[in-house]
């Protein structure tokens, strides 16, 4: 395998599975020309007149769709760890003989840890998404037969439009559909909110097969997914788990140390002049994001603050700053608990968007970059801001992307995360793998204080007199050391086998994860 | 006696975060062997082994089994453990494995030091120490006594002593609660050449107990050439203790304050604590006035309610009326609460502030005596007026 070294000063190999790649040449510095991918011309004429697309099974569906080996699979992670049709879905791969796949998910979860026996027995050749838990461990330790891809939520659907992944066949999973294959996400046993991430597979794949635990008479409305683009539905007894797909409320960190954190986000925020009428903000829904939500919000009631729009993952802390009139709107990317679900299914001003909408890079303009503040997360950040979530410091895949990357190109990315974690530094010399340039990383709020990036000059005069305790990152580093007992030893690896790449958000290869030796 | 050929030491489990477990196995040949289990293995197995190798040396440990299961130590709890387990083979090892000293650790603090917050940490529970000092409390007390379970009263000990030496607690007063006097003098030798700010005296019932302390704490400053001062916090926490709390708060001129707890004086008195406090009205003036007659701080006892901030609030307003100074917090979310409680109000700072001006232009004019309009000002009334002033700034008052 050939390395070069890209413009983030990282070795990545410039062909992997077969496929030629682009190394990252630098933020905002590539763009493709040409025409934009073109999925295969159909007519109506062949599809059932009367609408009714169901068929017996999801077997039955697959040979219809025309399975080979070595094609595309593309699944979606909005039941989260409670899917249990992807593992099914396999099943019936494997059942028919089918070898080689490439399996395109938006993202893993542990309940896909099934899937390792397919990876060993070459029934998935290897996979293209977010590889955590067990699959990473698999990954990392050179077990998969092909090189992992990981992309971010925009970076799917630019993959999709610009031809770099071609998808046979996108099984979506659909809590509620009508047999012509109109789909949502917000109702039915197995609710899951918005089911976005399909869109682009609904769009682009060759084949596209809904599959529903609750199959309603047409139309269903709404469609999230037009049954336009759909090709067969498949009803089965559940989609999964209710209580994995969403939880039933979303807890806020109780750490006194993530609650001074979140404190130190909203004070930053306010302080930073970024909280006034009008403004827009990106939560997720880890603790410590939770917690500053609500930090905020009292220091909006406070003031008579209200926002235009807020992005999540929504959950109910979101939802009741909508009720209570302090934002506009909700444009919700996943949702994360039941209030969410309920919120989105009833409230007109509770939006779901797609990554289309919001992350694309082949769109004309996308919503990421609107945002006034994004808050995120990371599991190292470097002293140029370079950050990490993919790897955790022992080398080994631990998370996907998600619309991490995405969400960078806010005007103020803020990075909330603790300066270590039990006794491993997440403020580092060097990321073990490089997700997010520096050049986009804003702020660092950690417990032992704040971090600006010395290119936004504007944020540190905007901050002054504040009294936040903001600190040059590497005295932040430097303490985090001196507690750790010096800085963290790096992992052993093989330097000549990549494992799994990291796309930056235009498509080209950010940086390589190597096989952990052991 | 039978020679102990296997000895313990620290947290086990699927649930220990940020803490390890030792077990010493001695043998009689093929040197020290080191099982590691670590989840910082990669980071910091190497530096870990070597710390085990360099330890074992220090304390003549030649031929021995060590396991260790780490779930992410720090330095400073991974030595205390291990000297644990060294001291659990060999009770009478007088050697101490002593970790450099912080260069922020070494302040010293002052008699009338601002202690409106005090941050109880279990003396057991290293995890918590390190980001204590992060909240800002005014002082922070590793805790020896009564959050430590009896077999663990060593490990506490070890625990303490590194913390001191190791741990930046960001400009806290450092402060220990040692045990039950005579118990706790015990404990002096593990905190006093350690650089302590304040030693807690919990149970305290006389005078004699505060002058035995003062002697043991004055020998052990004069072996280690200690010269920051050592201040005396008794708690008074009996029925007895009220009544003598006059008594004990004059006991010594290292006396800084009187702190009261409740818990077991209302147990004493046959009651129960109640949120208004009616049972301990007596106790918490008796309280006050011991310590104002002395010279020294009054300080409230601990808010046991974790989730009730504006309970919280409340009883730190009933306290600064009842004259008290400070308030025990366990939870270090209590700290900010605590400290916008005891903030001066605005007509307290702008009272205040007159009483401060008039002060600074009689002694620009040299004159002997402050006077605010017709009234005259004594010097007790100018020092609470530039504490009041003091308190705002610290509190973005001003």
């Amino acid at each position: 395998m050939k390395l070069v070294k890209n413009a983030a000063g990282r070795f990545v190999p410039t062909e992997v599975n077969g496929e030629i790649q682009i190394p990252f040449m630098g933020v905002d510095k590539y763009k493709p020309t040409g025409a934009k991918a073109k999925p295969q011309i159909r007519t109506c004429i062949d599809y059932p007149s009367d609408g009714n697309k169901v068929v017996k099974d999801l077997k039955t569906a697959l040979k219809k769709a025309g399975l080979k080996d070595g094609m595309t699979i593309s699944t979606h992670h909005h039941l989260r760890n409670g899917d249990a049709v992807t593992n099914m879905l396999f099943d019936a791969v494997k059942e028919m003989g089918i070898k080689n796949i490439r399996w395109f998910p938006s993202a893993s979860f542990p309940v896909h840890s099934h899937l390792i026996k397919y990876l060993e027995d070459g029934t998935i050749h290897h996979i293209e998404g977010s590889m955590n838990g067990p699959l990473g461990k698999f990954t990392t330790e050179g077990k998969m037969k092909g090189v992992g891809v990981l992309r971010s939520h925009g970076g799917r659907y630019q993959s999709m439009q610009d031809g770099e992944v071609r998808v046979d066949i996108a099984v979506i999973l659909a809590p509620t559909a009508d047999p012509f294959g109109n789909a949502t996400g917000d109702r039915g046993k197995s609710a899951c909110g918005l089911i976005g991430f399909a869109l682009g597979d609904s769009e682009y794949a060759d084949r596209v097969i809904i599959v529903t635990d609750n199959l309603v008479p047409f139309p269903c409305v709404p469609w999230q997914i037009q049954g336009g683009n759909v090709d067969f539905v498949v009803e089965v007894e559940s989609l999964g788990d209710p209580k994995k797909i969403v939880s039933g409320t979303t807890e806020v960190t109780k750490s006194p140390d993530r609650l001074l954190i979140a404190e130190y986000v909203a004070d930053f925020i306010e302080a930073a002049g970024i909280m006034k009428d009008g403004f827009s903000l990106q939560a997720g829904a880890g603790g410590t994001n939770l917690a500053f939500v609500l930090f905020l919000k009292e220091k909006m009631k406070a003031k008579g603050v209200k926002a235009r729009f807020m992005r999540g993952g929504s959950t109910k802390y979101l939802v009741e700053m909508l009720e209570e009139g302090l934002t506009d709107y909700i444009l919700d990317g996943q949702t994360f608990d039941l209030e969410g679900v309920r919120s989105m299914r009833e409230n007109a001003n509770h939006v779901n968007t797609s990554p289309f909408t919001s992350y694309n890079f082949h769109g004309k303009g996308n919503f990421a970059s609107i945002v006034d503040t994004a808050v995120l997360g990371a599991t190292e950040v470097d002293v140029k801001f370079n950050a990490n979530v993919v790897t955790h410091s022992d080398g080994y895949l631990l998370h996907g992307i998600g619309g991490w990357q995405n969400c960078l190109y806010s005007k103020c990315t803020i990075l909330a995360i603790p300066s270590f974690r039990d006794r491993i530094p997440v403020i580092v010399d060097d990321v073990t793998t490089i997700c997010g340039p520096g050049e986009l990383i804003d702020v660092i709020i950690t417990e032992r204080g704040i971090a600006i990036n010395p290119k936004r000059k504007d944020l540190l005069t905007a901050v002054k007199g504040s009294g936040l305790p903001i600190k040059d990152i590497k005295q932040i580093k430097k303490e985090v050391d001196e507690i750790c007992g010096g800085a963290p030893a790096k992992p052993k690896v093989n330097k000549e086998k990549v494992v799994a790449i990291v796309k930056w958000v235009d498509g080209t290869v950010l940086d390589s994860v190597f096989q952990v030796e052991n | 006696m039978k020679k102990i050929l296997k000895s313990s030491a620290g947290k086990r489990g699927e649930s220990v975060r940020s803490d390890c477990y030792f077990e010493i196995e001695l043998k009689n040949s093929g040197g020290i062997k080191i099982d590691l289990k670590s989840k910082v293995d990669v980071m910091y197995g190497e530096s870990i082994k070597q710390m085990i190798l360099d330890m074992s040396k220090f304390f003549g440990l030649k031929d021995a089994k060590i396991l260790l299961e780490d779930n992410g130590a720090l330095p400073f709890i991974l030595a205390a453990r291990f000297e644990l387990a060294v001291k659990r083979l060999f009770p009478n090892l007088k050697k101490e494995y002593l970790l450099p000293f912080h260069e922020k650790n070494l302040y010293s603090t002052k008699k009338d030091q601002l202690r409106r917050s005090r941050l109880y940490l279990p003396g057991n529970e290293p995890k918590f120490f390190v980001n204590a000092g992060l909240h800002s409390p005014d002082g922070i007390i590793l805790d020896l006594e009564d959050s430590v379970a009896p077999s663990e009263k060593d490990a506490a000990q070890l625990l303490v002593r590194n913390s001191l030496r190791s741990v930046d607690f960001y400009g806290a007063e450092r402060m220990v609660r040692i045990n039950q006097l005579p118990k706790g003098l015990d404990d002096l030798k593990f905190i006093v050449p350690n650089n302590v700010n304040v030693i807690l005296v919990p149970k305290c019932e006389s005078a004699e107990q505060i002058h035995q302390l003062e002697k043991e704490v004055e020998k052990l400053k004069r072996q280690h050439k200690v010269e920051n001062p050592i201040y005396f916090m008794p708690i008074i926490e009996s029925a007895l203790g009220v009544i003598k709390a006059y008594e004990i708060a004059s006991a010594s001129k290292n006396n800084c304050a009187l702190a009261i707890g409740l818990e077991d004086y209302t147990a004493d008195i046959g009651t129960q604590r109640t949120n208004e406090g009616r049972e301990s009205i007596f106790a918490r003036q008796m309280l006050v006035n011991a310590a104002k007659a002395a010279g020294i701080q009054a300080i409230d006892t601990v808010f046991s309610d974790v989730a009730d901030m504006e309970a919280l609030r409340q009883s730190v307003l009933e306290a600064k009326s009842l004259g008290f100074e400070g308030k025990g917090c366990i939870h270090p979310r209590q700290i900010k609460v605590v400290h916008e409680a005891f903030a001066p109000t605005t007509e307290e700072i702008e009272k205040a502030k007159k009483i401060v001006q008039a002060f600074e232009e009689a002694e620009k004019k040299g004159l002997g005596v402050v006077s605010l309009g017709s009234k005259m000002i004594d010097p007790p009334v100018v020092k609470r007026a530039q504490n009041i002033m003091h308190l705002a700034k610290l509190n973005h008052l001003i």
